[in-house]
């Protein structure tokens, strides 16, 4: 049996693969899994090709492109399946955005939008292997380790 | 090419175009000030300084009025209705009809972008917090193309507090454009930031690290100064380092004849005052210049 499936399988809905160990939980949050009513399997720490991944299953649950498009901040080589009936009835690579509106609050505290209502916005720059997110009002630059949901 | 009521918030949206069309327009001005005395008249720029900053501030006062503009503001939020707790979005909002400019100071980052938003003039940024400061950057261009008769490929030092100092932020990044050798003169602990770097690794920029400005003196074309805020250290740890940051005209005895010493002043002692009498200084009239660059940019956004 592939190991992706070893969690627990779903009859219908959402498979997040290849999260990097760690960010999972982040992914959880960003995407509100803890309150809402949704089934969520969750694998922490799973053997993967290459290096220790999390996994995240949710049943009955279909992601919006802006979810993927977060998704692909914290986890950029993450792929999503879409399950039927027990399959894998398509699978799609998260593209990482060319730049994130709403989602985070600016890191920096002397930045004008922390004291002014205003839709925050960060520029997306790939660096190598990781992401920096440039802020489009102070322009200071943060990796996404720095930055909280607003949500 | 037009820069009419365009916002001027950092010198990376200005193409190299619009940066030397700036440039050319406050050449002329110096050569003929008497040309432009009247060219503002009956436009009204609006000097907000939410913190404060004399010289700046009155460095564009005078700007206006030398083209026949008049200036309404204030300086310090104190007694104004930020102080009552309005947005800046919400005084922008009112200020801009009454005005054809707005040139704002402001002690968060980002504040000018987010003015400009708000604004249906033009916003010109005299400083966001430690962000950008876009009209000191190009009159520091504008100088050093007059005192070296051209901008390409020019050997240029920074000295002293290259971390928090946003004018050498500002100032390296222009100079990449204009293939700039540079060379970064400081303490380790006040070293240009890596993310400053990394902009200019991307812009194929050439730079190096030293710790004594006379290890580079010989071989650069313009030295610029800036000065180091000791109150950002507790301890004195740093002050033994400091040495190699501080000129004296006995340090300029190897430079090249053309070579000019420049500093966004005020200086406190990282110049000593013997070097003012050499041919090498250059900082009072780096000073001026931001006049005519400040009269440049006024025409040109308010369309004269
Ligand atoms: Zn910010």
């Amino acid at each position: 049996m592939n190991k992706t499936l070893s969690v627990q399988a779903i009859k219908n809905g959402t498979v997040i693969d290849h999260i990097p160990a760690g960010q999972g939980v982040k992914i959880l949050r960003l995407l509100d899994l803890y309150s809402n009513k949704t089934r969520v399997f969750v694998g922490l720490n799973l053997e993967g090709k290459k290096q220790q991944k999390d996994l995240i299953k949710m049943e009955d649950t279909y992601l919006s492109d802006a979810e993927i498009q977060q998704i692909a901040i914290f986890a950029k080589d993450a792929t999503i399946n879409y399950i039927k009936n027990f399959e894998v009835d398509g699978k799609s690579k998260v593209d990482v955005p060319t730049s994130i509106k709403e989602i985070f609050s600016c890191p920096n505290s002397n930045c004008i939008t922390r004291s002014e209502s205003v839709v925050s916005e960060f520029k997306v720059h790939q660096v190598g292997k990781s992401i920096a997110l440039q802020c489009k009002y102070c322009e200071k630059s943060f990796d996404h380790e720095d930055l909280e949901s607003k949500l | 090419m037009s820069l009419k009521q365009k916002d001027l918030v950092s010198i990376a949206d200005l193409s190299t175009d619009e940066i030397s069309l700036i440039l050319d327009t406050a050449e002329k001005i110096k050569q003929d000030p008497a040309s432009v005395s009247s060219v503002l008249s009956g436009k009204i720029m609006a000097s907000c300084f939410f913190e404060p900053s004399t010289r700046t501030r009155l460095s564009f006062e005078a700007a206006m009025q030398r083209c026949g503009g008049s200036v309404i503001g204030f300086s310090e939020a104190r007694n104004t209705s930020s102080a009552k707790g309005e947005t800046l979005s919400d005084s922008i909002k009112v200020i801009s009809p009454y005005v054809d400019a707005i040139v704002l100071r402001h002690p968060k980052e980002g504040s000018a972008r987010l003015a400009a938003e708000y604004s249906q003039k033009a916003i010109i940024n005299a400083g966001d917090g430690s962000n950008r400061h876009p009209t000191q950057t190009l009159l520091d261009l504008f100088t050093i193309r007059e005192c070296q008769d051209k901008l390409d490929s020019l050997h240029v030092a920074l000295i002293g507090d290259l971390k928090y100092g946003r004018t050498c932020h500002s100032l390296v990044e222009a100079l990449a454009r204009f293939g700039a050798r540079l060379y970064f003169v400081s303490p380790e602990s006040l070293a240009m930031p890596q993310t400053i770097c990394d902009k200019l690794k991307l812009a194929g920029a050439k730079f190096s690290f030293h710790r004594d400005l006379s290890e580079i003196v010989d071989r650069v074309d313009i030295l610029y100064m800036t000065r180091i805020q000791k109150e950002r250290f507790g301890g004195g740890e740093v002050q033994g380092d400091l040495s190699g940051c501080m000129l004296n005209a006995e340090k300029l005895k190897n430079a090249k004849p053309s070579m000019r010493v420049m500093h966004p002043l005020p200086r406190v002692d990282e110049i000593s005052t013997d070097v003012d009498k050499t041919d090498h200084a250059y900082y009072f009239q780096q000073a001026e210049n931001g006049l005519y660059v400040r009269q440049a940019i006024l025409k040109l956004l308010l369309g004269a």
